[in-house]
């Protein structure tokens, strides 16, 4: 098997309160090779979301070693973590978190404006990634003027406008409705049959079933990590 | 990047708008303040240089009769041989006695009080004073006592109107004087008197022929010239030891003569507009600092009201430094494009002050730099501590952030 992109070892997080620590991850380990698509799933405060938000390098762990692409994070500086999420992650978020001054051109722009692309192309590669998700016709709209699931669209070309090779959604379904969930999850679905690795929060179970793998987080551990089984039935 | 400050800016017109106010007032206020300031110590020096520079005023002493004691410059006591004696020392470039008095002129149906001062041919260069027309006159009218005379413009105009004085004869009572030439324009001397109002002839004429004088060869004046402003100090010390040893003054007796530094007057006329330039000056600093503090207010806001923008940023891979950037650009943009509406309002109402006044403004180059200088400096002095607050966020709080 090749190397894989996550790797997770002993990994602990705690916050610090005027209590005392307060333990959130306890002893996480897991492994996700390349062109995975792995749901994460669990009850509000089982620590999914730190847990998501150290996937993406926005937090860092108490202790435990996470290895992105072979590369350990905890070794790297502010500006080696701001490169990673430029370049190697995807975000989308349960939000759709659009820039709400800029147009979906911009938006989905903007990662390469970090990269240091310039304009040229970086107009370019947002036209591609617009009409990949469809919206090539809204390019020059402020995100106001679409729907909620275009607008997640939008942010999904935004994550993949620099190519990354992991895509980090946290509850991207969440405020969608089941229709349009279902045409966000057929693309994340594309994606990943073109190789990218996909790593999903959500609490939905039919959300879940889209993923290959589904991983249980309670209390801040894991507690369970299997194939998702193609025949269990979808609970209407 | 620029583009993007620019947008932000553009978002919140208003803001924007009241926040460059501050900055528009302080630029403004500096600039005008400035060129008020600038304008006085023009007028001052042209004044100064009016005067002649380097100058040193020499009165005979006063007569003490019955202890009725007359005021310096009327006991005969320099002569013309004091003078010369001046005019050899080091350091001195010109010395010339002069004997004045005022005297009715007359030219055909006009007749006009001026002022007359009778010299050597030295005095036009003691004073800085050229001719605008004609020639001086020379050593030969000296000797000669001939009735030959310069005027000044103010005199000119009363007497000849728009006629050429050069060549025309004028009379003094009913003594017949030619005009060799016109003195160039001076001006308003620093206590306000005109100094073109005025006729200087020879000093023979002057003491033999117009005013008359208790002994021959008696000045009640000399005017000296030194060679720099650095030789003055000397100057006048070989002055008074001269002019003791040539008067056979004994250790311990009063001088017989007064010597006046009038540059010296000049030169705390210059400080005292200096110094009231700085503080006009530093008064309108304070709201340019006003203006800062305004900008730093106004991004501190901006900065906590797009937190989850700074968020968003993050987590598509900006780094500190481009947050930091990007807040900062809009904090110099706002300061910068303050300060060229300042400049222009300061500009604008130095001329207006100036038309509607004629208060004597200058704008100089580096007033102009140093306002704009200092507004970049204060958009990012100002503009830096709200741009690392942003830069600093942390991501996760900032997407939480609504």
């Amino acid at each position: 098997m090749s190397l894989p992109v996550i790797r997770i070892t002993d990994l602990h997080k705690a916050y610090e309160t005027p209590a005392g620590p307060f333990p959130v991850l306890k002893a996480v380990n897991l492994e996700i090779q390349p062109g995975e698509f792995v749901a994460i799933m669990g009850p509000s405060g089982s620590g999914k979301s730190t847990f998501m938000n150290i996937l993406g390098c926005l937090d860092r762990p108490s202790s435990g070693v996470y290895e992105l692409d072979g590369r350990s994070v905890a070794a790297m500086d502010k500006d080696e973590t701001a490169r990673l999420r430029n370049q190697t992650l995807g975000f989308v978020f349960q939000g759709f978190n659009l820039l709400p001054r800029m147009t979906l051109e911009d938006n989905v722009a903007l990662p390469l404006v970090y990269s240091q692309v310039d304009k040229v192309q970086r107009r370019e590669r947002a036209r591609e990634l617009l009409a990949r998700v469809g919206l090539e016709q809204y390019a020059a709209s402020l995100p106001n003027r679409i729907s909620g699931g275009q607008q997640q669209r939008v942010a999904i070309a935004r994550a993949l406008v620099n190519r990354p090779r992991l895509i980090l959604a946290d509850e991207p379904t969440g405020n969608l409705d089941s229709h349009t969930s279902e045409e966000i999850m057929g693309l994340f679905n594309e994606l990943n049959r073109e190789g990218i690795t996909i790593v999903l929060v959500t609490h939905e179970p039919d959300i879940a079933q889209h993923a290959r793998r589904q991983v249980r987080f309670l209390d801040g551990r894991i507690v369970r990590d299997e194939p998702t089984r193609t025949a269990e039935a979808i609970p209407c | 990047m620029f583009h993007e400050a620019w947008s932000a800016m553009g978002a919140n017109r208003l803001r924007t708008l009241l926040t460059m106010l501050g900055m528009v007032i302080g630029v403004g206020a500096v600039v005008l303040m400035m060129a008020v300031g600038q304008g006085a110590q023009y007028a001052v020096a042209q004044s100064i240089s009016s005067m002649g520079s380097n100058l040193f005023v020499v009165l005979s002493g006063f007569t003490n009769t019955g202890g009725v004691r007359s005021g310096a410059g009327n006991a005969p006591t320099l002569t013309v041989g004091d003078a010369q004696a001046i005019a050899d020392l080091n350091g001195v470039a010109a010395a010339a006695p002069s004997h004045q008095g005022s005297a009715q002129l007359v030219y055909g149906a006009n007749n006009w009080n001026a002022y007359v001062i009778g010299s050597t041919p030295d005095y036009l260069e003691v004073r800085s004073w050229p001719l605008e027309s004609g020639h001086p006159f020379t050593e030969s009218d000296l000797r000669a006592a001939t009735r030959v005379a310069l005027i000044g413009k103010t005199a000119a105009e009363n007497l000849f109107g728009q006629d050429d004085p050069v060549g025309k004869t004028l009379r003094i009572g009913q003594a017949p004087y030619l005009i060799l030439g016109v003195l160039a324009a001076k001006g308003q001397s620093l206590d306000g008197r005109d100094q073109d109002d005025v006729l200087v002839i020879p000093l023979t004429t002057a003491q033999r022929k117009l005013f008359g004088t208790p002994f021959q060869g008696s000045v009640r004046a000399i005017m000296v010239k030194a060679e720099s402003p650095e030789v003055m100090p000397q100057v006048e010390s070989a002055i008074v030891a001269l002019l003791r040893q040539r008067h056979r003054l004994r250790e311990g007796q009063e001088n017989d003569f007064s010597v006046r530094n009038l540059t010296a007057v000049a030169d705390s006329a210059a400080e005292t507009t200096r110094v009231m330039s700085l503080l006009l000056g530093a008064i309108a600093s304070v709201s340019l600092l006003v203006g800062g503090i305004g900008i730093m207010n106004i991004m501190l806001v901006s900065v906590t009201e797009r937190t989850r923008e700074i968020g968003i940023r993050m987590a598509i891979g900006a780094r500190e430094r481009d947050i930091l950037t990007q807040f900062l650009l809009e904090a110099i943009l706002i300061s910068v494009a303050g300060c060229l509406i300042g400049l222009l309002l300061g500009v604008g109402g130095a001329v207006l002050a100036n038309q509607l006044t004629h208060t004597p403004v200058v704008i100089s180059g580096s007033t102009v730099l140093v306002a704009f200088s200092v507004a970049a400096g204060i958009g990012i002095f100002f503009g830096y501590y709200p741009a690392r607050k942003a830069a600093r966020l942390d991501p996760i709080e900032a997407l939480r952030y609504q």
